[in-house]
């Protein structure tokens, strides 16, 4: 049984088309990440799966069960939103215990539930505390809680960490992997934030104006991007228009991507390899970006050895190359 | 400031226990209760007093039953017309009172509401129609829609929604409307002077024949009555209210 379906989703707000026939499958305790710029439509799917949104077509199921037409209080999904919608005239145990309040469970069970769920996300000590008196990553805890709290056989997470400083976007990433994990709950995540979304996902579906254009493990989508919209989106690539011939860029229909890293400097010429000038170099953290002008384009290289500097002269080999006809993979 | 403050109220508080204060004289020349047992002791006064605490919190009451559901309306909804909605009743309070409820009163003789203690309500009610739709549409409109969403999401029916999160989240801007409405309805003299008098008086009106009719000090302990009300309400409201929200309450959104 699958956590999620979506089958032929359909949806135009305004008159334009947001969702265009949208399939989608996740596994029963699978995490996947919806990934695409600002209005691509993954915030407008994961509002039709909560139930915020009616679908134009197609049918939602969740943990097999068909909830196209239910209203979000009868779906047994939960939502983390964004700005994490806490409510400001409550504690945050107050906040957590109200669905279950509304579920109609006894005071102690109640009592019970709450305590253990903010165990879960280490925010006991903050019972008390209204959302106006912690910080942003505390309040985000204590939104999850409250999603789990719940028990939903489907977690949904809208753009979870953005606004999260830096440094605690990556240990609530994490955390949030985590737990996700240990209670084995079907989890879709909506972010624009490509390193985001391959780090914590099983799965990620990258979307582009209302289509999902590859739905794949990360690291498919890093090593063989089925598209050029992929290819461009996830990770960097340098990109030609043509076809590569005996390590060169020569004219031809479609289009050659080189990832930056697949391109090797080297100070004599080797097999395969073409000379050209440095123009900028850059150093990165843990790799030197360095930009090196051939006779065929302009490379974009990521490496750590023999490192030039600008107007040297040197030699450059392309290891890997992807060729798109058509947008699309051919090899 | 302060003098201008509270120069007036400390003039006020000193005649209504001075048994004399007159110029040359720097000091009052004696204290007395005298003032105020005399107000409390008049029965067009006491009976003044207790229309003015009747028809306030009914006016209230009626007030918040016909302009709540308007304002959530124009507070939440978009609907065609809704500027022009909320301008109507913004520019209907800037023309010159007097000459509506001149209007109004001959509409009241037709329909027989002249002295009676519907057509009192019915006048202080169009003052309060103001607060009891701009603050608390305010309100609503600021209740954000996630906080509803995040609500529903979580199981509640949309009037469980709307009981527990959105009216709550609202509930300080519609206690500012309570309080500016039992004011405006309470401080109501002209309208309530021309429709109710001489069958009913309620404490503004009172005013007009006490100061013409009883020394000034006892028109002195009446005004520092009918500050009461204002101040205690303001007082009781403060803890929950903050000025921004009644500022907040009449822009355009």
């Amino acid at each position: 049984m699958m956590g999620l379906e979506l089958r032929g989703l359909k949806k135009s707000l305004g008159g334009r088309v947001i969702i265009d026939n949208l399939d989608l499958s996740v596994a029963n305790g699978e995490m996947v990440s919806l990934l695409g710029p600002s209005g691509c439509g993954k915030t407008t799917t994961l509002r039709m799966i909560a139930g915020f949104l009616e679908v134009d077509a197609g049918a939602i199921l969740l943990a097999g069960k068909d909830v196209t037409n239910l209203g979000p209080d009868k779906r047994p999904s939960a939502m983390v939103f964004q700005n994490y919608a806490l409510w400001p005239h409550m504690s945050a145990a107050k906040n957590v215990a109200y669905p279950l309040k509304i579920k109609g469970l006894s005071k102690a069970e109640i009592n019970e539930k709450v305590e253990a769920a903010l165990a879960l996300v280490n925010l006991l000590h903050h019972k008390n505390s209204r959302p106006g008196q912690i910080s942003g990553g505390e309040q985000q805890r204590v939104a999850l809680a409250r999603a789990l709290v719940q028990e939903p056989d489907i977690l949904l997470l809208d753009e979870p960490l953005s606004n999260l400083d830096a440094k605690l976007r990556e240990k609530v990433r994490e955390d949030i992997r985590e737990l996700q994990r240990r209670l084995g709950i079907t989890t879709v995540i909506v972010t624009h934030d490509q390193e985001e979304a391959l780090s914590i996902s099983d799965r990620v579906a990258v979307m582009n104006s209302g289509k999902i254009e590859q739905f794949s493990t990360p690291r498919e989508l890093y090593l063989l991007p089925e598209t050029e919209y992929v290819a461009n989106f996830i990770g960097s690539i340098n990109r030609f228009e043509g076809v590569l011939q005996n390590g060169e860029i020569t004219a031809g229909s479609g289009v050659t991507g080189v990832r930056p890293e697949d391109l090797q400097i080297t100070q004599e010429p080797i097999e395969g390899s073409h000379p050209g000038v440095v123009e900028l170099v850059i150093p990165r953290g843990h790799f030197f970006e360095v930009v090196v002008a051939r006779r065929d384009g302009k490379f974009r290289i990521f490496t750590n050895e023999n490192i030039p500097l600008a107007g040297d002269s040197v030699h450059v080999r392309v290891k890997k190359a992807l060729y798109y006809q058509d947008g699309k993979l051919i090899a | 400031m302060v003098i201008f403050i509270l120069g007036p109220i400390v003039w006020l508080a000193v005649h209504a226990f001075a048994s004399n204060w007159q110029y040359p004289n720097l000091y009052p020349t004696g204290l007395t209760l005298h003032w105020w047992s005399q107000v409390f002791l008049d029965s067009a006064l006491a009976s003044a007093m207790k229309n003015s605490l009747i028809t306030s919190p009914i006016v209230v009451i009626c007030s918040m039953i016909i302009c709540l559901p308007a304002a959530y309306a124009v507070g939440r909804i978009k609907f065609w017309g809704r500027r022009a909605f909320m301008i109507g009743i913004f520019s209907a309070n800037s023309f010159p009172k007097i000459g509506l409820f001149a209007a109004i009163a001959t509409l009241y003789y037709s329909l027989n509401l002249m002295g009676t203690f519907v057509g009192v309500i019915i006048i202080q009610l169009l003052g309060t129609i103001i607060y009891m739709t701009w603050i608390p549409a305010a309100a609503f409109a600021a209740v954000p829609r996630s906080l509803e969403e995040a609500a529903r999401d979580a199981g509640a029916s949309k009037f469980t929604v709307f009981r527990t999160i959105t009216l709550r989240m609202a509930m300080p801007g519609i206690l500012v409307a309570i309080v500016m409405s039992f004011l405006a309805a309470f401080d109501e003299a002209q309208g309530t002077y021309l429709v109710g008098a001489p069958a009913i008086y309620t404490m503004p009106t009172e005013m007009y024949s006490l100061v013409q009719n009883y020394p000034i000090q006892v028109a002195a302990v009446f005004s520092l009555l009918l500050a009461l009300p204002s101040v205690l309400l303001l007082g009781l409201a403060r803890k929950h209210i903050m000025g921004g929200q009644l500022a907040d309450g009449f822009q355009l959104k």
